[in-house]
């Protein structure tokens, strides 16, 4: 009975020794990637980075946006893997972020890599504006599906369009922004007013339009590709289309949070985060990532999704953000639910 | 004369004095508690909604250049250049945090291709403006040629002013919640309370049988967040809902969902009230009115309503005031039409505009704090309607009658039960409505949004030590507050601490917990983010019943208690526990019932204080459905539904055991 003890005493010893004899780092990562896919992406890199562990911090991009600036003077974060870009510029406005050169940074895409030098994020994946179209529910309505942004005025459609708020999700901000510099002000404004005649209401949050098409809650979801090639795998009756005149689209980045205490191991992740691994990893969900030549197709979703996306200037979004969503408010936030 | 034959010796009083030192301390400890998590924050969030960005025009100077790029203007000041030109409007200098001024603006002949090139700089250290995204500043001279300075934006600077609220009433969108929010209250109040006394009146008026049952299932929405009925409403009556064709062609998205699923929320509370206030009757009364001839229809007009107008008050009080700062029902079902409480959510979470948020909140705690101070001058007017020579009234059986008021209560009964009953189907459905075949796979609630199965346990522990520490600091302070002699202003310092959580809505109430807890400079800044911090809140914010329901417990027992022990040298902790615990048991175990009940399904506080690592059921229910996974959303607010009927068996089982021990006096 002693001796079992003292053996078990002394194999915890040993474990604690051996532990303590690798230098381990743990990383706050905050992060905005899609639940089902944390425990991946931290397998995989602690795997190629055995010394380094990542703590995950995950809510949704507003929450995580919101969470950061509430955060900025006193930051808990050691690195932002995963959160929109526009966030991190807001974030770099702010000086919250710290600008780093990961290694091999050059073989990027350059729309997925901060336009300073040295760059203060790096992108890893796209995500792009889609339709998700419910066909049951079109067919029992005698709709066609549409084909393009300008399709959605038509007015057979008036009431089974859902579309995020601009105001309170950021796929809701990109449609809107990515209108603004495909159509001009003046254009894409005339359209947004067509288009929330049809509207049937505005979600807060940007996948959930495509889940109420794939739960036929709605005929029309206005949103992004993941959550259509989602819902498609469940079963659900919807089409995925990629409007003709081109889709807004954001970045999921990386960033280093300035004042962090663990800023080799930081940069470590971030040297990571853009290797080709680390795109394949990426690819699994998303089908633009930002290393080219490694996106695969991803099951349900067209081949050339990147050829869909429109050249977005992420600065002049993120520095009209503000206007821009006050002029969206005041024009449809203010009226009472369009009678279905 | 007298006195001097007096033997010396210690005064009586001391040692009550003593006592009273102690105890006074104690009430001082726990209002501190409360200034700590109540009045503080408040008063943070108070001075935050004064907290004003502006375009501050004077702090920024230009020079420009001519063709050559090297003669310069006389520097001017971008105040001087917009008074020349108005290109920027005081409307458009009103700022948020986030807003950005095109430098350009200034200069109406400005070309990006042209050779000129411009000069700025602040006039103070705090000017600040973005080249591109690039942070800039300073108050030396900076030099760009014309295409990067169209890559120039201002930055607004912070000040104190009433700008954020000029801002508010002048935005339609925001200010039009005001009206949606108090209109959306009065109706519901006006059914609840029909519906909530035509059911008291049936329970506490008529011999129906199954009255027991009945009173079963009208607690049934206390133990749910309100989101559930809000999904419920979704599965019953959406777009694919299965008794759509009822809605003839409305949408249950706004007004009319909204109302519906706030009269299930609402009922309990206003059941209890009027149920309470219908229990006791003078049947003198009635034997009087049927001796005058009156028609049943007067009496009930005259004896019976009259007889219950303080319940019913204080009830319309309680629904319109739960109705007007709820949050988590009008989040789910509300669609476009915007409320309050939904609002300060948008603002903080969707627009990271804290200072709006503030805004909203200050706007949201007026209603609440009217109908609170409303309700408690109407409360102090209330008189006691029995008095020792009344003869309770005993319903007469009437089939008839019993049989309506049995029907009645019966469709109530299916309206609740079939909310609930709605959201567990839903949960279990596999793909609906393409696939109605059922699964489990809507419980696999690691794979989505919210912190999976983790939240749900952390919600339990959240509860267990709300229940704990809230039980113990609430009858502390209730016990100190009615047993303490003297120290009157103290006394009724505390009360009004106490009573202050009641108006403050948990929205208000969480928003301020950021400000307040989530300053670096706070010493109590450690417990941001933690366990802990949701306790504070919890306990906190449903303080106001609890310390009621001790008070209640506590007025009960003889005042002499106190003076006894203290004639009999005995210190009052040992009356406390060996007398006073014991007694109000009953109440103790109330008391944390409700607060675990509460802390389990409250999402309205907790919303902005979770961190990752206390996620929590409510919450997750909150964030599936936002996220549009409605199903798994319906399935963890039913595990919280079947924890909060487990937890009520369990009370219910220790307070049998530990009543039939402690409270055998009570039966003589």
């Amino acid at each position: 009975m002693k001796s079992s003890t003292s053996i078990v005493i002394a194999a915890l010893a040993a474990a604690l020794s051996a532990s303590a004899a690798f230098a381990e780092t743990t990383l706050t990562v905050y992060t905005s990637v899609e639940a089902v896919d944390l425990d991946r992406y931290k397998q995989t890199f602690e795997a190629a980075n055995p010394d380094i562990k990542i703590d995950w911090v995950r809510d949704s991009t507003g929450v995580m946006t919101a969470k950061l600036l509430a955060e900025k003077n006193n930051p808990q974060a050691d690195v932002v893997w995963g959160v929109a870009a526009t966030s991190l510029l807001l974030l770099k406005g702010e000086n919250m972020l710290e600008p780093y050169s990961p290694v091999g940074v050059e073989k990027l895409d350059p729309k997925f890599v901060d336009s300073a030098t040295p760059p203060s994020w790096v992108g890893m994946d796209a995500y792009v504006a889609a339709l998700c179209y419910n066909t049951v529910e079109g067919e029992k309505l005698g709709l066609t599906p549409p084909t393009s942004w300008a399709d959605l005025l038509k007015p057979e459609y008036k009431g089974h369009v859902i579309m995020p708020n601009p105001n309170s999700s950021g796929t809701g901000f990109l449609d809107v922004s990515a209108w603004i510099q495909m159509m001009g002000e003046e254009a894409a404004w005339a359209f947004m007013d067509g288009l929330h005649e049809n509207i049937a209401a505005y979600t807060h949050s940007g996948s959930k339009p495509c889940k109420l098409a794939a739960a036929g809650e709605t005929v029309i979801g206005v949103s992004f590709e993941f959550p259509g090639a989602k819902a498609k795998k469940d079963g659900a009756p919807i089409e995925i289309i990629f409007p003709t005149e081109g889709s807004g689209w954001e970045a999921e980045a990386t960033a280093i949070i300035a004042g962090t205490a663990n800023l080799e191991a930081a940069r470590k992740l971030v040297d990571w985060s853009i290797t080709k691994e680390a795109n394949e990893m990426y690819n699994v969900g998303y089908a633009v990532v930002a290393y080219p030549g490694v996106a695969k197709p991803v099951e349900f979703l067209p081949e050339d999704v990147a050829s869909k996306m429109i050249e977005n200037d992420f600065e002049w979004a993120a520095n009209n953000r503000a206007a821009i969503l006050k002029e969206w408010a005041a024009r449809y936030d203010g009226k009472s639910e369009p009678k279905t | 004369m007298t006195t001097l034959s007096l033997p010396a010796g210690r005064l009586p009083r001391h040692s009550v004095s003593r006592d009273d030192i102690v105890k006074r301390g104690l009430m001082v400890a726990i209002s501190l508690y409360l200034i700590l998590s109540l009045a503080a924050p408040l008063y943070v969030m108070l001075s935050k909604s004064m907290s004003v960005y502006r375009f501050d025009l004077t702090q920024f100077e230009f020079q420009v250049s001519d063709e050559t790029a090297t003669v310069w203007s006389e520097p001017r000041t971008a105040a001087a250049l917009n008074a020349e030109s108005s290109a920027v409007s005081a409307d458009d200098l009103r700022a948020g945090s986030d807003s950005r001024l095109a430098a350009t603006s200034f200069f109406a002949d400005f070309s990006f291709r042209s050779p000129v090139r411009y000069r700025l700089r602040g006039t103070v250290d705090e000017a600040s403006w973005l080249v591109g995204s690039t942070p800039g500043g300073g108050t030396e001279w900076q030099e760009f040629d014309s295409n990067t300075f169209r890559r120039i934006v201002l930055r607004p600077s912070s000040t104190f002013g009433l700008d954020n609220f000029t801002t508010y009433f002048a935005t339609p969108s925001l200010s039009n919640s005001i009206r949606n929010s108090a209109l959306m209250a009065t109706i519901s109040t006006v059914i609840t309370i029909s519906v909530a006394f035509a059911l008291a009146y049936a329970l506490n008026r008529s011999n129906m049988p199954f009255k027991g049952l009945v009173r079963l299932v009208t607690t049934i929405p206390i133990l749910v967040p309100s989101l559930l009925p809000g999904i419920a409403l979704i599965y019953l009556f959406g777009n694919q809902g299965l008794l759509k064709p009822l809605m003839m062609g409305y949408s249950i998205y706004g007004p009319i969902g909204i109302v519906i699923g706030s009269v299930f929320f609402t009922l309990p509370h206003a059941f209890l009230i009027i149920s309470t206030a219908l229990a006791v009757a003078d049947g003198r009364h009635y034997e009087a009115a049927a001796s005058l001839g009156s028609s049943k229809w007067r009496t009930f007009w005259v004896v019976t309503v009259p007889g219950a107008r303080f319940g019913i008050i204080s009830a319309m009080f309680v629904v319109f005031t739960l109705v007007i700062t709820d949050f988590g029902l009008p989040k789910v079902i509300g669609g476009q039409y915007n409320m309050l409480a939904v609002d300060i959510y948008k603002q903080v979470i969707g627009q990271q505009n804290f200072e709006m948020g503030a805004v909203v909140s200050v706007i949201l705690l007026l209603p609440a704090i009217i109908a609170f101070t409303v309700d408690r001058i109407i409360q102090r007017r209330q008189v006691a309607l029995l008095s020792a020579r009344s003869v309770p009234y005993a319903p007469r059986p009437s089939r008839g009658f019993d049989m309506l008021c049995l029907g009645w209560c019966l469709a109530v009964a299916i309206f609740l039960v079939g909310i609930i009953g709605i959201c567990q189907f839903a949960a279990l459905v596999k793909l609906w409505p393409y696939d109605m075949s059922l699964s489990l796979k809507n419980y696999a609630f690691d794979l989505m949004d919210g912190g999976g199965w983790a939240s749900y346990g952390n919600s339990i522990k959240l509860g267990l030590l709300t229940a704990f520490f809230g039980t113990i600091v609430v009858f502390t302070g209730a016990y100190m507050v009615e047993k303490t002699q003297g120290f009157s202003a103290g006394r009724s310092a505390f009360h009004f601490l106490a009573m202050l959580p009641m108006a403050v809505p948990g929205m208000v109430l969480g928003l301020a917990y950021i400000f307040f807890f989530n300053d670096p400079s706070n010493p109590l800044n450690a417990i941001y983010g933690t366990m802990v911090i949701l306790v504070v809140s919890t306990v906190t914010h449903f303080y106001t019943v609890s310390h009621l329901t001790a008070l209640t417990a506590l007025k009960q027992m003889d005042a002499e208690f106190e003076p006894v022990a203290a004639s009999l040298k005995q210190p009052f902790h040992k009356l406390f526990f060996r007398v006073t615990v014991p007694v109000c048991l009953p109440a103790i175990l109330d008391i944390s019932i409700y607060l675990f009940v509460n802390a389990m399904t409250t999402v309205s506080a907790v919303v902005f204080l979770y961190s990752t690592d206390t996620q929590l059921a409510s919450v997750a229910v909150l964030n599936m459905d936002d996220a549009g996974d409605i199903a798994p959303a319906a399935a963890m607010g039913m595990m919280i539904f079947y924890t909060n009927v487990a937890a009520r068996l369990v009370h219910a089982g220790v307070s049998t055991l530990l009543l039939s021990r402690t409270q055998r006096w009570r039966a003589r």
